[in-house]
């Protein structure tokens, strides 16, 4: 099959799907003729023009804000949110409107709208261009929560996310943007709430999201020659979260691994964790470990970035944590 | 200016209706059938009456926490109001929003808000679609002398400028954001002056006159529609009662509450109706006694209305 990388996936998916249905329109910082900040709408401008393509200024408020009233009057507004770093500036429109509009109007408002943006560290870009903020929105009912780990996961489930009546906070990890993946070039949908299990295995599963999904599998690699089986289970979705592929997984191997490159304290294998003591602890034969980023900002220098990401190794030494 | 005589009407009916209905909220509220905040709109009747005076059905409006004016003024049910506020199940909420969650989209209500400034970029995000779409709706936005210091402020006004998009921009000025006077609050006299920044027309009208609230936004929806962009028309007025209910307003003098009540622009109109020969004080009087009844009607409506079950506090958070 044709191989795209996860970058030309997503701007498949919002061409296919901008040419599907005119209330698709795109917008946000440089969008336009530059392409977007990692060149994910790259020439989206061309076909579309700059109606339905919107280069905004630098007003990450009113990228979102508006995208709610065009969302909730009718119009499927996909944001790009250049840096997810940048949520900050605009989390009243994301957490206080459009993820609440709906309840507290009595499900009288439907506010159909995605924001892609940017996470994860690895280019030295320091404290406010690295971060991986997702677990802040797994927090607030309302909000779904999508983060794809291949290219053929990230169109299918960007198409899921344009079409669904929520606000999705869909994370792109640019440190995987160039990643290749088999991608039919028809549209297709991967449903939102589905995880995934990237490899089988029998010893340890090993949850993974976004990059580390990579970094997991290649520790799977390893330790499969030292005789350990490492089932991979990239959960795909955040909120809401496939628990039952992931007890699934757990009722095979007994033991588990989470990995992410969010901070450890209260990251998103803070949930997961919790949901496994709640609904599978009878089936563990061990305690839940996590992999994931030390509790401090993004270091810049790149000997600190790098003991900053969680890497292979560390996910290898978790799992032989586990099974020795 | 020659408006018509069904206008006027609805005008003196509806800042009627709009003082009945917060005056018998503050009552209800004292009594313990509503609860949480309430901010009532009694004295600032002038401006949603003669904003929405130039709207139709389909147009927009973004509301605010003081938002019961608003969404009388664009047609909004009472019964369903009120019952929001009594938080029973037939409310316009379900009793998940309560007054300031208040929204009827099949009206173009998109909410009032609990957000100071949070409604300014869902204002400019309706004047898109009217713009995609290429219909000639416009918004309503309002917005208090407070909002117009937050950031969304700044990044609508911009965003709906360089785009043209059909908002108008109707700022409340009621000299007080909860107990700051605007004087502390900005270092200029109008709101409207900020209007420069944005290279759009800034209007500053007296928000107790009814007529003069219409006039005014009548050229700035006339611009809207036109794709000519957005205006930001500030009206001067005044809130009788404190920010929220139980305010005890020590920030404020009771000389200065009484200097803007022989500004009230309910006789104000009143006495114009009279003169301009629309209305007898007897045809008055009978108004008013309809519109008392109409409201006991929601009271009652709100009162004998169910309660939701407490499970449904697990329905419509996503669709």
């Amino acid at each position: 099959m044709r191989k795209l990388t996860i970058r030309a996936a997503i701007n498949e998916a919002l061409r296919q799907e901008m040419k599907r249905d005119p209330d698709v329109y795109v917008l946000g910082e440089d969008v336009g003729v530059f392409g977007g900040c990692f060149g994910v709408t790259a020439g989206l401008i061309d076909e579309f023009g700059p109606e339905r393509v919107i280069d905004t200024p630098i007003t990450e408020s009113a990228i979102v804000g508006s995208a709610v009233g065009a969302a909730a009057t009718g119009l499927r507004p996909v944001a790009e949110l250049m840096f997810m770093d940048f949520v900050g500036v605009t989390l009243d429109q994301i957490f206080n409107q459009a993820a609440k509009m709906r309840y507290m109007f009595g499900g009288k408002a439907t506010i159909p709208m995605v924001i892609r943006t940017a996470c994860g560290a690895g280019g030295s870009a320091a404290a406010q261009h690295s971060q991986s903020l997702e677990a802040w929105f797994m927090h607030v009912p309302g909000l779904k929560v999508v983060a794809p780990s291949t290219s053929y996961d990230a169109k299918g489930l960007l198409v899921s996310s344009i079409r669904d009546d929520n606000p999705v906070i869909f994370v792109e990890h640019k440190f995987i943007y160039d990643m290749e993946g088999e991608v039919p070039e028809d549209l297709y949908t991967v449903p939102l709430g589905k995880a995934d299990v990237k490899r089988e295995g029998s010893d340890v599963t090993v949850i993974a999201t976004m990059a580390m999904v990579h970094r997991a599998l290649e520790a799977a690699e390893e330790l499969s020659k030292e005789g350990v089986s490492v089932e991979v289970v990239d959960p795909r979705t955040l909120q809401p979260l496939d628990n039952e592929t992931i007890i699934e997984s757990i009722k095979k191997t007994h033991k588990v691994v989470i990995v992410h490159e969010a901070v450890k304290f209260a990251g998103p294998g803070a949930e997961i964790a919790a949901m496994i003591a709640d609904e599978a602890f009878d089936y563990l034969d061990a305690p839940v470990k996590r992999v994931a980023a030390p509790f401090t900002p993004v270091p810049f220098s790149p000997v600190l970035e790098k003991e900053y990401i969680p890497g292979k190794e560390k996910i290898i030494n978790a799992v032989k944590e586990l099974t020795a | 200016m020659a408006v018509e005589k069904e206008k006027l009407n609805w005008m003196y009916r509806n800042m009627l209706t709009i003082r009945n209905f917060e005056e018998r909220v503050a009552e209800l509220f004292a009594a313990g059938k509503c609860f949480g905040f309430v901010h009532l709109y009694v004295g600032e009747e002038a401006v949603a009456t003669g904003v929405c005076a130039n709207l139709r059905k389909e147009d927009y409006i973004t509301s605010t926490h003081r938002g019961h004016g608003h969404l009388i003024s664009k047609g909004g049910d009472l019964n369903l109001m009120m019952a929001e506020l009594f938080g029973r199940r037939t409310g316009y909420c379900k009793g998940k929003g309560g007054s300031m969650h208040i929204a009827d989209v099949e009206l173009g209500i998109l909410g009032a808000n609990g957000i100071v400034g949070g409604g300014f970029p869902a204002a400019v995000g309706a004047g898109f679609t009217a713009k995609y779409k290429g219909t000639d709706h416009v918004v309503a936005c309002f917005f208090g002398d407070g909002a117009s210091n937050q950031g969304t402020f700044h990044e609508a006004l911009n965003m709906a400028s360089i785009w043209k998009l059909p908002v108008v921009f109707v700022n409340e000025n009621n000299f007080y954001g909860i107990s700051l006077s605007q004087k502390r609050s900005m270092n200029i006299p109008d709101v409207a002056a900020r209007a420069a920044s944005y290279n759009i027309p800034g209007v500053v009208v007296d928000g107790n006159d009814v007529l003069a609230v219409y006039e005014a936004v009548q050229e700035a929806v006339k611009r809207a529609r036109s794709g000519e962009g957005p205006t930001l028309v500030e009206c001067k007025t005044y809130r009788y009662r404190g920010h929220f209910e139980g305010d005890p307003t020590v920030y404020r003098t009771e000389e200065e509450v009484r200097e803007w009540k022989k500004k009230d622009p309910i006789p104000r109109f009143e006495t114009r109706l009279s003169q301009m020969g629309i209305m007898t004080e007897d045809q008055m009087k009978q108004l008013r006694d309809e519109i008392s009844n109409q409201i006991e009607e929601a009271v009652k409506f709100a009162d004998e209305s169910p309660w939701p079950s407490p499970e449904e506090v697990l329905d419509d958070v996503y669709a």
